[in-house]
């Protein structure tokens, strides 16, 4: 059990005023664990919002170096940061909001020889990477350590998200099966992102990470919730765990492998 | 016959294959969208030969792979 400080009861005093929060509420998200993958769109906000909520710890991943072609929607970071490793660029300002938060970084991209190490230590995951094969990797290495997290994913305008708790809901391959093809797809790059959408998806991802955490509310399990924003419509579709799902249903699998590299796509 | 696609109602012509309906909604790259059919998902092979009937729910689910 923790015992607040005056200065943390201050601090998380909109949270502990909520109903469903608490000071257990709270509590719990001060005791918690969170791993952030990717420090770019999705991170930036899911990360920013993590450490502010007071979450005890938050491992982030990234290997790239700050560019100034993303500081249209990667709001963690700043224009003095460019050429600077994200998770540094990301540690610095997670800490100047809330040093009560340890900040884990990991200057590297997950594979399949390291992501199940680095999973297993985490309440829940993040999903804030910009290609397929990380995307697919995230779930079979969460599948396996059973390792509940946020799948997000951000295109144009739109954005899709849903939450998996390994076992019990559907998984991103029940919906999704596997990597579309790599020569049938233009790259992120050129298709285009809103930075706001980036935002807008990643606060989501954050709040379902503190619901899971907290156990308020219901979480994103069996829907994929997908929002335009050009007209606002925001839809659930919902379904159920797929009892023949590559990767969770009947036997599934046994071990993590790497997906060829795919990046990005698809039209919403 | 009526279908529901996507949340929306649509007068759909009878007797048509699932593939068929991916043309007419003009469903870019259709090899590369999760489609679901009452509830359940379909595999690419079942698109051809799923004929739908009236007061089908059909959603598309569509690939969004960006995130940095």
């Amino acid at each position: 059990m923790k015992e607040f400080s005056d200065e943390e009861l201050e601090r998380y005093s909109r949270h502990i005023i909520l109903q469903d929060v608490g000071i257990e509420g709270q509590e719990k998200i001060s005791n918690s664990k969170v791993l952030v993958i990717g420090a770019g769109g999705l991170g930036s906000p899911v990360a920013l919002y993590l450490a502010a909520a007071g979450v005890g710890e938050i491992g982030i991943v990234d290997g790239d170096v700050v560019d100034l072609s993303n500081l249209q929607r990667q709001v963690i970071h700043a224009t003095a940061d460019i050429g600077v490793p994200k998770v540094l660029s990301a540690k610095a300002k997670m800490e100047a909001i809330n040093p009560n938060t340890k900040v884990t970084v990991y200057q590297k991209f997950l594979d399949a020889s390291n992501i199940l190490e680095i999973v297993k230590g985490y309440d829940f995951v993040i999903d804030g990477t910009d290609n397929f094969s990380a995307k697919f990797l995230i779930n079979d290495a969460c599948i396996l350590a059973n390792v509940p997290y946020s799948h997000g994913g951000i295109l144009r305008f739109g954005g899709q998200t849903m939450t998996i708790k390994p076992h019990e809901s559907a998984c991103y391959a029940c919906v999704f099966d596997s990597p579309p093809p790599a020569n049938a797809i233009p790259t992120c790059s050129s298709a285009g992102i809103l930075g706001a959408v980036a935002g807008m998806l990643g606060t989501i991802q954050a709040a379902e990470a503190l619901k899971y955490i907290v156990g308020m509310g219901e979480p994103l399990y069996n829907r994929l919730l997908t929002f335009d924003a050009k007209t606002m419509n925001f839809r659930n579709v919902n379904f159920k765990k797929n009892p023949k799902c590559r990767v969770c249903g009947g036997e599934g699998i046994k071990e993590i492998k790497d997906y060829e590299a795919v990046v990005c796509e698809a039209k919403l | 016959m009526k279908l529901t696609i996507n949340g929306d109602s649509k007068e759909i012509k009878d007797g048509i294959v699932l593939s068929e309906l991916l043309i007419i909604e003009n469903v870019e790259m259709p090899e590369m969208v999760s489609v679901q059919l009452n509830d359940e998902f379909l595999t690419k092979e079942e698109h051809a030969v799923t004929v739908l009937k009236a007061g089908d729910e059909i959603n598309f689910l569509y690939f969004m792979g960006g995130g940095a």
